[in-house]
């Protein structure tokens, strides 16, 4: 099922948590909305799923306009974030209760249950209770729950996100292999980039409300539309530089830019794999601290001249590292770095994301 | 969870012992002396009891239970759905007016109904027009057992409700189900053990009303006399053995309702333990 | 678009008509007799309704309650916390007695409870001839009216304390005593403060409630005026003697003293919830 939204705008009280959103998803997708918690991300899902009513907007399911119909009406699969099962059910009842609202035949039920509970790893599980199960149990009865009555779409709000960090992994994994099964066009929310990355063909960046950046994984790691997202996506330096001509200055240290006019204040943000340290005794950088982290070495130091930190990462061998430790000073090149000027208010707005 | 208790010494022991004297002197004494008197006049007493007058009191109070039941079970249910689950403009207002039976001294509410429903009342022209009799008969007494007793069941509903949350609500609304599906096969098991709590307080409550009924129903012997209003009527005439029968026969189905109420609850606290 | 609205109210429908009965049950049988109350009483005019409640009887009927009720609250405020205290902290033999103990008046009724005291105290009970002769009854004379009191109000200072208590971690009274602070001290500096405010609403409640008493009450005080007749019960004289403007009135002053309390015992248990 495509999905096309326009324009959706919804407030609580005074606070406008969706403010003009508008995308779409193409049939077959696995789209993920990233970004930080309280954006207004969740809020799309549940407009999309009928639970919320915008305020003003279209959401357009298969070509019909479908704001007018209620949740129950919409054929939409959603799985909460806090599983939602019903306590008094067992496994198979809550996994049978979509179809049986819908008269769907006993025997019909059964089999497709015990289908479910097989693809799901729940075999043997079906007689429990959901009190019974561990965390992430429970999160694939509600994902089979939500895929009984086969919705022609499937909404996951921050779907393992209560779950312990290893079992999130294997979820992860493995809702992406059931995707490239069924193909159920599927939305879900999550803050944390890592998993938008790991599973989405596409992610759409949403904060405060607004829709950030849509693109493939690649593009927004490469190609940044906003400063936001380029200070929310991946492990990144933003130092204080000064446009000149086609140059930005950070102190002593300089990168390629354009489009910024000349003389202006900007913000450079730099990655931490598009770096060079080596050891130099009158570079502008000194380093402070040497990590080593598996195979890959973090090296933190201080820019003398604008008095800012800045890291960067290298694999454990990398020849850079000769000579580098702490208190030695170093020479410092950017391979790659993007700027935006800096605006009033800005600071403050995106101080918190970083 | 708790932690562990210890046996009282010292200073807490004087206040152990206080209040076993305090408990005793007001609640044991009192309940030991109405045996032993109703058991010193058994004989009395049975045949108080037996009484034409006096099973027709006791079916009109147990009329008013079953109809305060099912009345404010119903009520109990919708009202506690409209409060936590709905948002509207005078929803605290009515949030307050739900408490009100419990704040008015009952002669107030006796004379609230009388002054709506009786001779002189506010609709006592549409009441005579269609010849319906409130006050001074049966559905006096109906009316003012279920006055009282409304929010005990939706009080109860209403903390089940807070506390289950509303998302297995929309969880059944996304698989299809419709506003009625959801409310029998998700909402109505959740809120069960809140109703069946809430039953047994309004079943203690419309047994024991006393002020409303009086008022209002005027206490004539066997039309609208109630098991409590004939234990007035008979300590008023000196009939001291049916007073205190009856009197015990009420007690002995407050303990019982008691026990059960305890059961429930702590079968609430262990299910949540569990979970 | 107008397929849309009309969908939207299909859906709201439902909700609608729910809401719509809940407000209009509630309308007729809580606000509409409280209303009715309020205009009879006030109908007369202000000096009809001035001599209504000043008349001596009335004004001494309304003391009485109004200080029966003072005594009750305060003392309940101690033996109370005393009970909570006892039951939270301490492992004292029959536990489980003492806690169904404290809710049992909540489940007998009121006019039982009176003719229990009445079983125990009364005139015809050996201890009541013994208090009698003694020249100190108790049974239709004021200290009957409070023990009567404090009988139908026990579980309203321990049901508010308790579940405070509960959150309270015992270590701050053994860090006290590790501190060098003797008992009192301990329990003035360290138990007292934060659980003043679910005292001080077990409190209020216990005053709302005692002021709006009748039924035990009309049993043990023997309701002889300017002596042992409460408010309610004089109320209830007023209606029987055919005064209902003068009733009304008189019940107006009870009503308003029971809805003013009734936000500031939600307001004080609101912050000891907090505390």
């Amino acid at each position: 099922m495509g999905i096309r939204v326009e324009n959706l705008v919804k407030s609580f009280g005074r606070t406008r948590v969706v403010d003009d959103v508008s995308f779409e998803i193409r049939p077959g997708e696995l789209v993920a909305l990233l970004g930080p918690s309280g954006g207004g991300k969740s809020t799309v899902l549940r407009m999309i799923a009928g639970l919320e009513a915008a305020d003003s907007g279209q959401v357009w399911l298969d070509g019909e306009r479908v704001d007018h119909l209620h949740a129950r009406e919409r054929q939409v699969g959603f799985v909460f974030q806090h599983y939602a099962l019903f306590r008094h059910m067992s496994v198979a009842e809550n996994i049978a209760f979509g179809l049986s609202v819908r008269d769907v035949p006993r025997a019909e039920q059964r089999e497709r249950v015990d289908t479910l509970l097989e693809v799901m790893g729940l075999r043997g599980l079906g007689d429990r209770a959901p009190a019974q199960l561990s965390g992430g149990q429970r999160q694939r009865v509600a994902l089979a729950r939500a895929l009984a009555p086969r919705p022609k779409l499937l909404l996951l709000d921050e779907p393992f996100g209560a779950v312990d960090a290893k079992v999130r992994e294997e979820l992860r994994r493995w809702l992406r292999k059931l995707h490239d099964e069924v193909h159920t066009t599927s939305i879900f929310v999550t803050h944390d980039q890592e998993e938008a990355f790991a599973i989405a063909d596409r992610v759409l960046i949403i904060s405060a409300g607004r829709l950030e950046q849509e693109g493939s994984p690649v593009q927004i790691l490469d190609d940044p539309a906003t400063e936001f997202v380029a200070r929310f996506v991946g492990d990144v330096n933003v130092l204080p530089g000064r446009v000149s001509g086609d140059q930005v200055h950070i102190g002593r240290v300089s990168a390629t830019v354009s489009g910024l006019p000349d003389g202006a204040d900007a913000h450079v943000v730099v990655r931490s794999y598009d770096l060079k340290f080596w050891r130099e005794d009158a570079g502008p950088g000194t380093v402070k601290r040497v990590t080593t982290i598996g195979d890959r070495v973090r090296v933190e130091a201080w820019l003398d001249d604008v008095q800012a930190p800045i890291f960067a990462q290298f694999p454990r061998r990398s020849s850079l590292l000769t000579g580098i430790e702490v208190g030695c000073r170093i020479a410092i090149e950017i391979a790659h770095a993007r700027a935006w000027p800096v605006a009033d208010g800005d600071a403050r707005r995106l101080g918190g994301a970083a | 969870m708790r932690s562990v208790r210890r046996r009282p010494r010292g200073a807490a022991a004087v206040v152990f012992g206080g209040v076993a004297v305090w408990l005793t002197v007001l609640l044991l004494l009192p309940l030991g002396a109405l045996v032993v008197t109703v058991a010193g006049s058994a004989q009395d007493v049975l045949t108080q009891l037996t009484t034409q007058q006096a099973f027709d009191a006791l079916a009109l109070s147990l009329t008013a239970a079953i109809v305060s039941i099912v009345g404010n079970g119903v009520f109990g249910v919708a009202g506690a759905l409209v409060i936590v689950r709905q948002r509207f403009f005078g929803r605290s207002l009515l949030d307050a007016a739900v408490d009100v039976p419990l704040a008015l001294s009952p002669v107030i509410t006796g004379l609230g109904f009388l002054l709506v429903f009786g001779r002189s009342g506010l609709l006592h022209p549409i009441l005579d027009a269609l010849g319906i009799t409130v006050v001074f008969a049966w559905p006096s007494v109906l009316l003012a057992t279920l006055f009282v007793t409304l929010p005990f069941t939706l009080r109860e509903v209403a903390l089940v409700l807070e506390e289950i949350g509303d998302t297995e609500e929309q969880a059944a609304a996304t698989l299809g189900a419709s506003a009625w599906q959801t409310f029998w096969r998700v909402t109505f098991p959740n809120i069960r053990n809140g109703l069946v709590i809430g039953t047994t307080l309004t079943t203690a409550r419309a047994l024991g009303e006393f002020g409303a009924v009086l008022v209002v129903g005027g206490s004539i012997a066997s039309r609208t006399e109630t098991a409590t209003t004939f234990i007035h009527a008979a300590i008023e005439e000196r009939h001291e053995a049916a007073a205190y029968g009856m009197a015990l026969l009420l007690a002995a189905a407050a303990i019982a309702l008691l026990w059960v109420l305890q059961r429930d609850r702590s079968a609430i606290t262990t299910q949540k333990g569990g979970v | 678009m107008n397929a849309a609205t009309s969908a939207r109210l299909r859906y709201a429908l439902p909700a609608l008509a729910l809401r719509g009965g809940v407000v209009g049950w509630l309308s007729l049988i809580v606000a509409l007799p409280v209303v009715v109350l309020i205009v009879r009483g006030l109908s007369d005019g202000p000096a009809a309704f001035w001599s209504a409640v000043s008349d001596p009887a009335a004004v001494d009927a309304i003391w009485l309650s109004l200080w029966t009720a003072g005594i009750a609250a305060a003392v309940n405020a101690v033996v109370g916390t005393a009970i909570a205290w006892t039951l939270v902290r301490w492992d004292v033999p029959g536990r489980r007695l003492i806690a169904a103990l404290v809710d049992l008046p909540l489940a007998i009724p009121t006019l039982v409870a009176g003719v229990l005291i009445i079983a125990l105290f009364g005139p015809q009970s050996p201890l009541g001839k013994l208090l009698v002769s003694g020249g100190m009854p108790i049974a239709f004379a004021r200290p009957g009216i409070l023990l009567a009191l404090l009988f139908v109000t026990l579980p309203f200072v321990v049901r508010a304390v308790e579940p405070v208590l509960e959150e309270l971690d015992p270590a701050e009274e053994e860090a006290a005593f590790t501190l060098g602070a003797g008992q009192f001290l301990t329990l003035t500096r360290v138990l007292l403060p934060p659980i003043l405010p679910a005292v001080a609403a077990g409190a209020v409640q216990t005053f709302a409630r005692s002021v709006a008493e009748f039924g035990s009450l009309a049993a043990v005080s023997g309701n002889i005026p300017h002596r042992t007749l409460v408010a309610p019960v004089y109320i209830l004289g007023e209606v029987e003697a055919g005064n209902p403007g003068g009733a009304a009135s008189v019940s107006l002053v009870l009503l308003a003293l029971a809805l003013g309390m009734q936000p500031l015992a939600a307001a004080l248990a609101r912050r000891g919830g907090r505390a």
